[in-house]
Parts: structure tokens; C-alpha cells; sequence
């Protein structure tokens, strides 16, 4: 089974997550910032990463470059999920070493879709 | 609840129209995709937009109700496969084939709002490297006015822009405009849209290299399909490929196409020796 680790500080957020990745058949890990992220990952690295942006102590996009320094940072698929929904927002994090890029509010069928993209779950 | 006789009218004047199919059982269909119909057209209920459609023999409000009552489901790179076969088996095979000064045309048969042909253009584009001096030209049809409107305008919904689309994609082929996503004018321009019923002649467009068709006919009854199916091939380049929807055959509905060994949904004509055929 692959592990996907939900970072969002919305408990809220974390658990429709969840539930739609459980349902795509991932174990889920959660984290509520970027510090406990990159500790949940130095713990043990996930295959997937469902990553918010705006967070306190440390946001998505700290997490992400700090996460593609670690050992075997380069290995996770990471798929921002943010409210920040411009352009400048999503080819910053595409420079920073995100994968995919999701516009909150979404879905189970746009979860999906993103997944694909990565080929982190086979088309359908 | 809409009665029985007015379900069986409409569904009689959609066919008659767009050859699409309507059970009995689908009142509810009706009634969900001709609601918002009626209050544009300020009507107080779906009741008395057929009963006015049906009193005044309105061509322009029953061709209005065909349109709402079509399945305009579409969306970026939809089912994956079909663009997979294009870029691997199908383009490198045409473009040797039609060379370097040739022509590649592509049909999108009921495109609705574009996703279809756009997806086509953001992949050509991508190879465009490797074509060298080929032209592709891309038709993109439907006989909906409204999505046809849409899809010229190019213009999508965060919701549309996320499904089936790789962000890459939507960073390199898009413009922001405030909470919408436009395709850059580069792949508008590849793509040119018209008016065409699919049950109406459509000889006068010229032959096709690659005729996409999918997840039309299965709204079609089998006399309308062998009809369309036989039409279409008739626009078919002798060694050129339809390519239907994951659900769909042509199998028991054509004798003018084959299917293409080992690739599902795509089918060639008959005697086109270029990709195997499967025995027939």
C-alpha cells in the first residue's frame, strides 16, 4: 500500500483528505505545519504529499524546499493543495520541486485526476 | 412528474433532431437538464415550455431542448488511452507517411466545449519538433451552439482546468484572467470550430486522417449509428483511423472499419495495412 502524508492545518481539510485518499487506497499520515511534516518524513519518507501552502511555524513552500534537500527528499510525489490560486503562486512552487498543483475548493474526481498526472494511481 | 405523453413528445423531437435516445424511464433526466431551460426562457415550469414548444411547433424551442437534453460531459485529456494511441502509434505513422510538405487533418465529431480538440493541440504542439514541416489542421464540431461558443472562446473554470489537465500543461498553454484560465491563442488558433449534426450531410468537409468520435454514438440507436459510422468512413483517409470511446465498437455496425490489434477504441479502415488489424 502506498503512504500519502497530508500536510494542512485545517483538521477540517486533513480529514476530507483522508477520506478521499483512503478511498484511492493510500495510508495516510497527517501533519498540521511543515516542521512536523519534514519530521514525519525523516521518520519515514511517504510516496505521496498533499501539501497546503499558508501555515504557521513553517509553510508549504519552506517545507517543500527543505523536504528536496533531505537524503531521500527527492523521492516523494508532492502535490500542493492551496488556496492560492494564481499563476505566480503555481510556477513558484513548480521552481521550488512540487510535482502537481491542486486549487482549493477540490474534490475526490481532482485528487484523482492529480495522481494520475503523477502516475502515483494508474488511469482509469 | 412530468406525464408519460409529454416525455414521449420530446423525446420524439430530440431524435427526430440529434438522433439521441430517450427512454420513458429518463423523466428525471428530463427534468433535471430542462429546468434551468424553462426559467431561461421564463417559463414557470418544464410543464409549460413543452406545452408552448409543443402548441407553437417551435423550432427554435425544441431545438432548445435538444441542446439542454445532449450530454455536453467533457473534459482535458479525458480517459488518457486515446491521446497515448495518437502520440504513439497514430502520429508517428501519418507523419512518415503524409511527409514533410503534407497535411494532417483531424476531425473532433462533437467536440462540445473543446477539451477534446485543445488537448490535441497542447500534444501537437509539444511535438512539434518532431513533425518538421508537417501541417496539422484540427476541425472541431458540434451542433450545439452554446458549448460551441464556449469551446471558440476558450475560456475554462479552475474546476475544468484541474481535470485531466497536468499543472505543467496549465502553466505552459494557459493565461489567468481573474478566477478563469484562457488557452493561449497559439492553440486556439490550431483548432477551427463549426456548426455540424452529425445526423446532416458533412461529405463537403473533406477527408480526415484521424476522425475522433467518441462517447457520442452510445446516446444513438443501432440504425443511427451503422448510418453515422458508414458516413464517417466515407471521410476517412484509406489509411486513416477513428477513434471512439472506451465503452464503444464499431464491431456488428461497420463493415468499413476494423479494429487496430491490441489498441482499444481505435479502428482503421478496412485494407490499411499501416497498424495490424485484429481478425476479423
Amino acid at each position: 500500500m502506498k503512504t500519502c502524508l497530508v500536510v494542512d492545518d485545517s483538521r477540517v481539510i486533513r480529514k476530507v483528505a483522508r477520506r478521499i485518499l483512503e478511498e484511492l487506497e493510500f495510508a495516510c499520515v497527517e501533519a498540521g505545519d511543515g516542521a512536523e511534516a519534514l519530521e514525519k518524513c525523516r521518520e519515514q519518507m511517504p510516496d505521496a504529499i498533499l501539501l497546503d501552502w499558508n501555515m504557521p511555524i513553517m509553510n508549504g513552500l519552506d517545507f517543500v524546499k527543505a523536504l528536496r534537500r533531505e537524503e531521500t527528499g527527492d523521492r516523494p510525489i508532492v502535490v500542493f493543495c492551496t488556496t492560492e490560486n494564481d499563476m505566480a503562486h503555481i510556477t513558484e512552487a513548480l521552481r521550488a520541486g512540487a510535482d502537481e498543483y491542486v486549487m482549493k475548493p477540490f474534490d475526490g474526481d481532482i485528487i484523482a485526476s492529480k495522481f494520475q498526472q503523477t502516475g502515483l494511481l494508474r488511469a482509469s | 412528474m412530468l406525464e408519460k405523453q409529454e416525455i414521449l413528445y420530446v423525446a420524439a423531437e430530440a431524435y427526430k433532431r440529434s438522433g439521441l435516445v430517450l427512454s420513458a424511464d429518463k423523466g428525471y433526466l428530463l427534468e433535471s437538464r430542462l429546468a434551468p431551460l424553462a426559467r431561461a426562457e421564463g417559463y414557470a415550469s418544464i410543464e409549460a415550455l413543452i406545452s408552448a414548444a409543443r402548441r407553437e411547433g417551435s423550432d427554435r424551442l425544441l431545438w432548445a431542448i435538444t441542446e439542454a437534453l445532449a450530454t455536453h460531459e467533457t473534459f482535458f485529456f479525458r480517459d488518457n488511452t486515446p491521446f497515448d494511441l495518437f502520440k504513439q502509434d497514430i502520429l508517428p505513422v501519418l507523419s512518415r507517411a503524409r511527409g514533410n510538405a503534407g497535411v494532417l487533418r483531424i476531425w473532433c465529431a462533437a467536440c462540445s466545449s473543446g477539451q477534446e480538440p485543445y488537448s490535441l493541440a497542447m500534444l501537437l504542439e509539444e511535438e512539434r519538433a518532431r513533425l518538421g514541416g508537417l501541417r496539422v489542421e484540427i476541425v472541431a464540431t458540434d451542433m450545439a451552439p452554446r458549448v460551441l461558443e464556449k469551446a471558440k472562446a476558450g475560456l475554462y473554470s479552475q474546476f475544468e482546468v484541474q481535470r485531466g489537465l497536468a499543472i505543467q500543461r496549465l502553466v505552459t498553454h494557459f493565461d489567468q484572467t481573474g478566477d478563469q484560465w484562457r488557452i493561449k491563442p497559439n492553440i486556439r488558433q490550431m483548432v477551427n470550430f463549426q456548426k455540424q449534426n452529425l445526423l446532416e450531410n458533412f461529405a463537403s468537409m473533406g477527408k480526415f486522417d484521424v476522425i475522433f468520435c467518441r462517447n457520442v454514438l452510445i446516446y444513438f440507436d443501432a440504425e443511427s449509428k451503422k448510418k453515422v459510422l458508414s458516413r464517417l468512413s466515407q471521410q476517412t483517409a484509406s489509411d486513416g483511423y477513428l477513434v471512439m470511446g472506451a465503452a464503444e465498437t464499431v464491431v456488428g455496425l461497420s463493415s468499413d472499419y476494423v479494429p487496430v490489434e491490441g489498441r482499444r477504441g481505435l479502428y482503421t479502415q478496412v485494407g490499411n495495412a499501416a497498424l495490424k488489424t485484429a481478425a476479423a
